[in-house]
């Protein structure tokens, strides 16, 4: 009797722990309320680890064909990993796009607008977001229609102006609308200033109003040295696009014909192929094709490296200041 | 004398006032000017050019009012831009959602509890700083913009019952995935933010009441982040109609600069005007879609607002009727 008993009992505790490790089985799968489950987190990584993969694709595939020879190129056996680490492409993309002069055009070419932006686009948001004037709603309304017109309309009739001005083919074709918070997608940074300046309370203001501060001074001893995340967003972002853009570059300050003072490394990297031709770098027939494509691969990195390294550089502050400037609104 | 005093100080207020929205004037006169040289001036001119014939002399350009014309001209006889832009119509409605859903999903798995957020934060931010200009177009020539081993065709023929237009676009869509997933950069950074920002006592609270990680989804990240949602999809919108990679936008441009096979620059101040119209019709469908959705809450709001009011009403009815009757009473009383 009571060894069937303690049968019983013991058959129960087996059960029960049976029944407790499934439950912590499921518990470890599935999480509880308090904690993420180890599959859960499991399914989120392989996630994210796919869809980086798709991310870092391109910029994969570039470099890996940029260090390839013309026989790699070529031989279908070699699909990611050269077969010898070949950097002629590199020193040939290199010369031919005369890097170390363009390198630093780029720089004065994207940098100096931005600077512009990052100050003019500080005032007008500043007067938006601290000052009540009528038809303030109305020019909001122009900011953001400005913004979303296809920059095509404009872009013929500005071109105009700017040979009227004479300004066309130097820099002050790309200074003078950004000195008018007209500048590359200068709408978009004026409205990240508003939203961080209408966050600063209005109480630390008119406290300093009362002290005798005066509206400028508000302005440069509050406002700007509290605007550090925004200004840093603005100039990450404004600095990246006007370094990306190829365009407007072109028409407005290398001149279309290629035969300006100023290039950048974008605008060479578009014309890249009749540089490449022209440098007299002994290209025939057939494989002309495939020889170039590491080559264009190979100027295509060295084009967006020094942002790249800009990014790496800058990342953790620019990630925690899109945080703070309210990009996001309300 | 009290009077005085009074006017005194309401007049002093209204100059303080006036003084304000002075200086609001000053602090955006920079951007006013440059809006009246660089946006509303070229805006007229270009609108000026497309109702007329321009040409392009050595001694300047001479332009000859035609009415609509140039409009007309590209709707009934140009060959490729309608269909151009009714391509760039159905590709964009199917892009948008793609890229905004895509972006949301990043957004809520880069926000889980997960280590070496750092690093995926680095790689989905990446597209900012390069996706743009020639950097993509080369990347795109080289084949890099889809994935190799997606089976496309297998994919066409699951939506081969489509109209063919639909089909097209549906299909460059899988065809340039990559891209569209490189697009969706600062989408993702939008909605980061903005799911970090949520108030994690009310999931808290949620979880209490017994609601799963689903139902939290719909009930609370998604209502709050809506107005986000709004944004991006604009957002969206504004950056594939101005994208490099957009081939009216290259058919536009050939037809402002290009030497040859041009039909003058009014013409392509035409072609630019339909575009920009078509443009703005679409941001404005979008963001009317996503505006006119209210919400549950709201729903709710006016559900119970509804009900009380009737609730009013009948309260109203009973104590009308209740002071007649109790008025009859009286009369009845004094009789």
């Amino acid at each position: 009797m009571s060894s069937k008993n303690s049968k019983k009992q013991q058959g129960n505790a087996v059960a029960a722990r049976r029944k407790f490790d499934r439950y912590k089985l499921k518990k470890w799968i599935f999480g509880s309320k308090d904690e993420q489950g180890a599959g859960k987190s499991l399914v989120i990584y392989i996630l994210l680890i796919c869809i980086g993969f798709v991310y870092l694709y391109p910029l994969l595939y570039m470099i890996s064909k940029s260090l390839m020879t013309r026989a790699d190129l070529l031989d279908s056996s070699v699909s990611w990993i050269p077969s010898s680490f070949y950097i002629k492409n590199y020193v040939d993309a290199f010369t031919s796009m005369n890097f170390v002069r363009t390198f630093w055009q780029s720089i004065v070419v994207a940098g100096l607008p931005t600077l512009l932006n990052m100050v003019i686009c500080a005032i007008v948001g500043y007067g938006f977001a601290r000052y009540e004037f009528p038809l303030k709603k109305v020019f909001m309304g122009i900011l953001i229609v400005s913004f979303i017109i296809p920059p095509q309309i404009t872009m013929m009739p500005n071109y105009l102006l700017y040979n009227d001005l004479g300004i066309l083919d130097s820099l002050n074709a790309f200074l003078l609308p950004a000195l008018l918070g007209q500048g590359l997608k200068s709408q978009l940074y004026i409205l990240i200033y508003y939203q961080f300046f209408r966050q600063i309370p209005q109480v630390l203001i008119e406290a300093a109003k009362i002290d005798g501060c005066g509206h400028f001074k508000s302005f440069f001893k509050i406002a700007i040295p509290s605007a550090a995340p925004a200004i840093l967003v603005v100039f990450l972002f404004s600095l990246v696009w006007y370094w990306n853009e190829a365009y407007l570059t072109q028409l407005y300050v290398c001149g279309v014909f290629g035969d300006g003072f100023w290039n950048t490394l974008v605008v060479a990297l578009k014309g890249f192929n009749d540089s490449y031709t022209a440098s007299g770098a002994s290209v025939t027939g057939e494989t002309m094709g495939s020889l170039n494509e590491g080559i264009k691969m190979a100027a295509t990195m060295l084009s967006i490296l020094p942002v790249l390294l800009l990014y790496f550089v800058l990342q953790r502050q620019f990630v925690e200041s899109v945080d703070r400037t309210g990009i996001t609104g309300e | 004398m009290k009077e005085q005093n009074k006017n005194k100080v309401r007049r002093k207020k209204g100059s303080l006032k006036q003084k304000e929205a002075l200086m609001g004037y000053l602090f955006i006169l920079p951007w006013l000017i440059g809006v009246l040289i660089f946006v509303l001036r070229p805006l007229v001119q270009s609108f000026g050019f497309a109702l007329s014939k321009v040409k392009m002399t050595p001694k300047g350009r001479i332009s000859t009012f035609i009415g609509l014309q140039n409009f007309t001209q590209i709707l009934q006889e140009d060959e490729t831009f309608p269909t151009e832009l009714g391509a760039y119509l159905i590709k964009t409605i199917i892009a948008v959602p793609v890229i905004v859903v895509f972006a949301l999903i990043i957004a809520l798995l880069l926000n889980s509890k997960i280590k070496g957020k750092g690093v995926f934060r680095l790689i989905f931010f990446l597209p900012v700083i390069i996706a743009s200009g020639p950097v993509m177009t080369q990347l795109v020539d080289q084949g890099a913009g889809s994935i190799p081993s997606i089976n496309t065709s297998a994919i066409s023929s699951m939506i081969s019952f489509l109209p063919g237009i639909l089909e097209d676009a549906i299909m460059s869509v899988f065809e340039n995935i990559v891209m569209y997933l490189w697009y969706s950069g600062v989408q993702i950074l939008i909605f980061l933010a903005a799911v970090q920002k949520i108030d994690t006592s009310l999931y808290e609270a949620a979880k209490m009441d017994g609601g799963s990680t689903w139902e939290c989804f719909w009930k609370i990240t998604l209502p709050t982040i809506k107005p986000m949602i709004l944004l991006n999809a604009v957002y969206t919108v504004v950056f594939l109609s101005n994208n490099e990679q957009n081939t009216i936008i290259t058919t536009i441009k050939d037809a402002m600069f290009g030497t040859t096979g041009s039909k003058g620059y009014g013409y392509a101040s035409a072609m630019a005007w339909l575009y920009a119209l078509v443009v703005t019709l679409l941001v404005a469908a979008v963001a009317a879609f996503l505006v006119m959705k209210k919400d549950v809450y709201q729903k709710q709001a006016k559900k119970v607002r509804k009900a009380q009011k009737k609730e009013e009403r009948l309260l109203k009815k009973l104590e009308r009727r209740g002071e007649k009757y109790e008025q009859q009473k009286l009369k009845k009383a004094a009789r």
